[in-house]
């Protein structure tokens, strides 16, 4: 060997030595240094969770009858990842199912879309590698030709799954209550750590209603096969396995008898309305227990059946469902609606004038007209009556009377104070007796999204001003002086929008101006009226039930607060609405109710709001002395108190008693108790509505009073 | 120095017997062949053999325990892969018996047969006789599931034609000179380009570097060698420039920088055998215990990727033992190279040792993600027939070698 080549074959030495020196530190780093990170890794490859989802717990009334529950039923579904692979993309396979099922090749096509940038819906909001449900309770042949013919219908399984049912007429009568489900979306995956199942029709959430408010009960726990998979997604074994838990019952306190009488008295109110040329387009009726809180009946107009959610809702039924020309049925208007209250606010207006010193028992007059800061307000409708009590100018609804106690008291209340400049300034002495009765914030009542009202303090006039003036509605860029009526108000509002004047204070009580209620804010009100004060968060469920029939928990309504009224002061209200059936404003609408069996005191309202015709009100309790429930509805647009909502509430009167005609809802009017699960799974109702019914049925009416 | 005594000793006595007639004597002669002082048993290396019976032990025991779950999952027979690779490592044991006993006259003799025929090979793989694996044209299929890759032949060619080019000294020469340099380029040139052709980047960067290193090794001028080098940045530059390169080459030899980009594509198997290496930590999964490997997670885990299975299912401990089995198998034949009294058998010994250490590096190092992932096996480890066979040869050459039968003392 040449020398050359002995020193170079050292330097090879040197090399080789490195290279392994260098492999054996990489494979230390990797395993030794940071195996564990990679242990890690390797286990979420080979490990596939599939999910396997609860069957949802049904939404019972307060006998325990079902008004949404789950059955198992034959669902098509469609896997995009299968039709993708084919050569046209699916789309024969899509044209067969169609016509297979017997709808149109559109409505296919837009089912089983991917929910993207642009894509309204219908649409598939979830996984696309999830089966996408497009037909549910389909007939056994239907099934049987998509799964005999996969070449035909590639990617298209049929399975029993268990798909949501919604009980008529119920559901329909109580759409916006009982709310809807959708697939979960990807930003409720993540705030609720929902496991995705492998899986469709299951990954549905409550989006709206009790649905969406009881869904972690209702939803159940799902069980999970852990799987292990090869590199092919091939499944090699199972690991582990755990069975999925039914989701709890949720009993409510809605009574389906009185349900649907109220909402079909607030329909036929409305088309009623509506014939007589009225541009009215919705309106909210609530039916609450006085001395529970809790609630009964949710009625609001336009409603809709809550079946076109099933089987994917198509893209026509989705738009009428958030049409505003269609009067936006998916809104909850028992407590969503905010309306001018009207005369039914007088109540509030009462109890602040004796707060402030007013005698209860003295005389006031009630002229045709008042003149309060430079500008002049009448009575409506009325001339005027001289001198009354306050019980009578409740009886008769006399506004004059009650601007010019609230006159009194503004001019007393701060009045430097009303130049609003900051939020902090103080609220005023009637709009702290509004706000104690409940108003200008939500009811906290179990159902998501509800709104608060409006109660203008000097806070929100402030707020109301400073987000319009400039921004908003921009008071300041469309007010004219000496333009049109609105240009006027807009240039004042622009420059005096956050001074609180006399006649504001005057307007607002009698429940118009700045002031809206929901109606089952109002009803709420008129319950702590009528209970002697106590203010409740209502609730519409009573108890949740596990699927043996155990209560889980049971719901009951929080005290939210007492009215800071006398409780002489109340009686005295109390004894003035009873006037106000029997010899007041409301008198003509009761004629011929059987009075003498349930006494219902009510107070009318008609609110007056610019542009269009009044809010139709009357919000009532009984029985008069001893009160059980009480019932509001609300109807802008529509007419006086008296002619509109005032028969429609005398009709759920009718229905809760079983007077004239009616089947009672409420026998005797008892709130029956808790019903139960019996030995072969089936609800039974609670053995109080039982005996009721029995007792209903043998005895004649008894006296409710 | 006792070797020559002990050579002469032997060489006499060779001649001694084969002056008998009688079948005793010849008897005699062929037991002295196998047995005698300068038998290719007698002076065998057992060190390196144990080194390489081992490592294909090692090699067979993962090979099946890496093919039995997909063989068992596809119903087929799941020993088949196992049966195969032993009858690999038989056919190879045979082979490198065979070129052990053969001296260096008779090794030059087939080496231009050898080298003929591989590159007959490999133009033959780039006709349509020739399959396509993995975007490349490497293969010979020869029918009955039988295939032959030539490229893994051509390795060993090269070598040996180099070493018997580059110790080929003129009168006077007492290095290498430009002559030989350039026959031995000339005639690496051709294997290499048509490798290049297939396109085999991982053949290529060993032959590259087998003729580089061999040269080097040779005793040519260091400055020769500079210009060498100059030449190959400027023949990269090039290729660079003028896109020589196809697109999938490119990315494989960029992916193992940021696996993650492609983790479907090209950095999805050096992803895989990274999590595989990573997971089986300190002493492995077991054989036949892991998940992982049972899944097929890691793609071509008998064959080039059969490092990720090592280090999963026997952890850092077998990790260490490939390895160093390697390191050991490497010295053995570095230790040949530099005992080796002519340049010819350094030449064949350290190009071995070349091959074996690039081709080792290369393949752990792109299962460890600090290498380009390119189709090379794993010496005597990774499942295949062509590899063991060139593999075991090699070894032959390296038996050959050590039993120091120069051409010289031959014609003396």
């Amino acid at each position: 060997m040449i020398p050359a080549s002995r020193t170079r074959l050292v330097a090879l030495y040197v090399v080789v030595a490195a290279l392994l020196a260098g492999l054996g530190v990489r494979v230390w780093y990797l395993q030794v240094r940071t195996g564990t990170r990679y242990t890690a890794l390797a286990t979420s490859e080979r490990v596939r969770e599939v999910v396997e989802p609860a069957v949802r717990g049904p939404i019972l009334d307060d006998t325990g009858a079902p008004m949404v529950d789950s059955h198992p039923e034959l669902v098509v579904s469609v896997s995009l990842p299968v039709l993708w692979k084919l050569s046209d993309g699916g789309a024969g396979v899509l044209r067969r199912l169609a016509a297979l099922l017997g709808v149109s090749d559109a409505k296919m096509r837009s089912q089983v879309r991917l929910c993207t940038v642009g894509v309204h819906p219908p649409c598939w909001p979830g996984s696309p590698y999830q089966p996408i449900p497009v037909a549910e309770n389909v007939r056994a042949r239907i099934g049987l030709e998509v799964l005999e013919n996969q070449r035909l219908y590639a990617g298209v399984t049929a399975s029993v799954q268990p798909v949501t049912r919604y009980r008529q007429p119920i559901s329909q009568s109580l759409a916006q209550t009982l709310g809807y489900l959708q697939p979960i979306t990807a930003s409720e995956l993540k705030t609720e750590g929902i496991a995705v199942t492998g899986f469709s029709g299951v990954d549905l959430v409550g989006q709206a209603g009790l649905e969406r408010q009881y869904d972690r009960a209702l939803r159940g726990t799902p069980g999970y096969t852990k799987l292990a998979v090869n590199a092919a997604g091939q499944v090699t074994g199972t690991i582990a396995r755990v069975k999925p838990q039914a989701g709890d019952y949720l009993v409510t306190s809605i009574n389906a008898t009185v349900q649907q009488d109220a909402e079909n008295a607030l329909a036929n109110a409305v088309r009623t309305s509506q014939f007589a040329g009225s541009p009215v387009s919705n309106g909210g009726a609530a039916v609450v227990m006085t001395t529970t809180g809790r609630v009964i009946a949710l009625a609001s107009y336009p409603t809709y059946n809550p079946v076109v959610w099933s089987g994917g809702i198509s893209e026509r039924e989705f738009g009428r469902l958030f049409d505003r020309a269609d009067g936006e049925p998916v809104l909850n208007r028992a407590t969503q609606g905010e309306y001018a209250p009207g005369s039914t606010w007088k109540v509030t207006s009462v109890a602040a004038a004796v707060a402030a010193g007013l005698p209860l028992y003295g005389s006031y007059e009630c002229p045709a007209t008042v003149g309060i800061g430079g500008s002049t307000y009448a009575n409506d409708g009325s001339p005027s009556l001289g001198p009354m009590s306050l019980y009578q100018a409740l009886v008769v609804s006399c506004d004059t009377v009650f601007y010019e106690l609230a006159y009194q008291i503004y001019l007393r209340d701060h009045p430097r104070l009303d130049d609003v400049t900051s939020p902090h300034f103080p609220v005023q002495e009637m709009q702290k007796m509004e706000l104690a009765w409940g108003f200008g914030r939500p009811t906290g009542v179990d159902l998501p999204g509800e709104s608060p009202g409006s109660v203008p303090t000097r806070e929100w006039l402030y707020y109301l001003w400073k987000d319009n003036a400039h921004a908003g509605q921009d008071w300041c860029k469309y007010g004219r002086a000496g333009g049109t009526y609105v240009q006027q108000i807009e240039w004042d509002d622009c420059r005096y929008g956050n001074v609180w004047t006399a006649g504001q204070s005057v307007i607002a009580a009698i429940g118009q101006g700045y002031v809206t209620v929901t109606p089952l804010q109002l009803a709420r009100a008129y319950a702590a009226l009528a209970n002697g004060g106590t203010l409740y968060s209502p609730r519409i469920g009573e108890a949740l039930l596990s699927p043996q029939g155990k209560v889980v928990r049971r719901i009951t309504p929080p005290v939210v607060g007492h009215l800071p009224v006398a409780k002489a002061t109340l009686a005295y209200i109390r004894h003035a609405l009873a006037g106000v059936v029997t010899s007041g404003t409301a008198a003509g609408t009761f004629a011929g109710f059987p009075l003498g069996t349930v006494c219902v005191a009510g107070k009318t309202g008609t609110a007056q709001v610019q542009g269009s015709q009044s809010t139709s009100v009357f919000a009532s309790f009984a029985p008069c002395d001893h009160p059980k429930y009480v019932v509001v509805m609300m109807i802008p647009n529509s007419g006086y108190g008296a002619d509109v909502s005032g028969p429609a509430v005398r009709q759920i009167w009718d229905g809760i008693y079983g007077l004239q005609g009616h089947k009672a809802g409420l026998p005797g009017g008892v709130l029956p108790g808790l019903p139960h699960l019996n030995q072969a799974g089936q609800m039974v109702p609670p053995s109080a509505y039982l005996k009721a019914t029995r007792h209903a049925g043998k005895k004649s009416r008894g006296r409710h009073t | 120095m006792s070797w020559v005594s002990g050579q002469s000793r032997s060489r006499y006595r060779t001649r001694y017997a084969g002056r008998g007639s009688t079948a005793a004597a010849r008897l005699r002669r062929v037991a002295a062949q196998v047995a005698g002082r300068d038998s290719a048993l007698r002076q065998a290396d057992w060190l390196l053999l144990a080194t390489v019976l081992t490592l294909t032990l090692i090699g067979t025991l993962v090979i099946w325990s890496a093919t039995q779950p997909m063989l068992l999952a596809q119903g087929a027979n799941p020993h088949a892969y196992l049966m195969k690779q032993l009858l690999n490592i038989a056919l190879g044991l045979i082979l490198m018996l065979a070129v052990s006993s053969l001296d260096s006259r008779q090794l030059r003799l087939y080496a231009p047969v050898v080298y003929g025929l591989s590159c007959l090979g490999l133009l033959a793989v780039l006709t349509p006789l020739g399959s396509i694996v993995n975007g490349a044209r490497s293969w010979i299929s020869l029918g009955g599931g039988f295939q032959v890759e030539p490229s893994e032949f051509a390795k060993l060619s090269v070598i040996v034609i180099c070493a018997m080019l580059l110790s080929e000294l003129r009168q006077g020469e007492t290095r290498p000179g430009a002559k030989a340099i350039s026959k031995a380029v000339g005639i690496a040139a051709i294997p290499i380009l048509l490798v290049a052709a297939e396109p085999d980047l991982g053949v290529m960067i060993v032959l590259v570097l087998i003729t580089v290193g061999m040269i080097a090794l040779s005793g040519v001028r260091l400055r020769w060698l500079a210009g060498m080098l100059a030449g190959a940045v400027l023949a990269v530059t090039a290729i660079a420039k003028l896109h020589l390169l196809k697109a999938y080459q490119i990315s494989r030899l960029t992916s193992f920088i940021n696996p993650a980009a492609d983790p479907r594509g090209t950095g999805y198997s050096a992803a895989q055998a990274k999590i595989a290496i990573g997971s089986g930590g300190l002493h492995g999964a077991g054989l036949f215990h892991s998940q992982l490997i049972a899944g097929s997670f890691v793609p071509e885990q008998n064959t080039d990727f059969i490092f990720a299975v090592v280090g999963n299912e026997l952890g850092f401990v077998g990790s260490i033992l490939i390895i160093g089995l390697l390191g050991l198998l490497l010295v053995c034949a570095l230790r040949i190279a530099a005992r080796s009294e002519d340049q010819f058998g350094m030449l064949v010994a350290s190009g071995i040792a070349i091959w074996f250490a690039v081709q080792a590096f290369v393949n752990i190092g792109m299962t460890l993600g600090i290498m380009p992932v390119t189709g090379l096996p794993l010496p005597f480890v990774s499942y295949g027939g062509s590899a063991m066979f060139a593999d075991m040869i090699a070894i032959g050459l390296l038996q050959s070698v050590r039993r120091r039968r120069n051409v010289f003392a031959d014609r003396a």
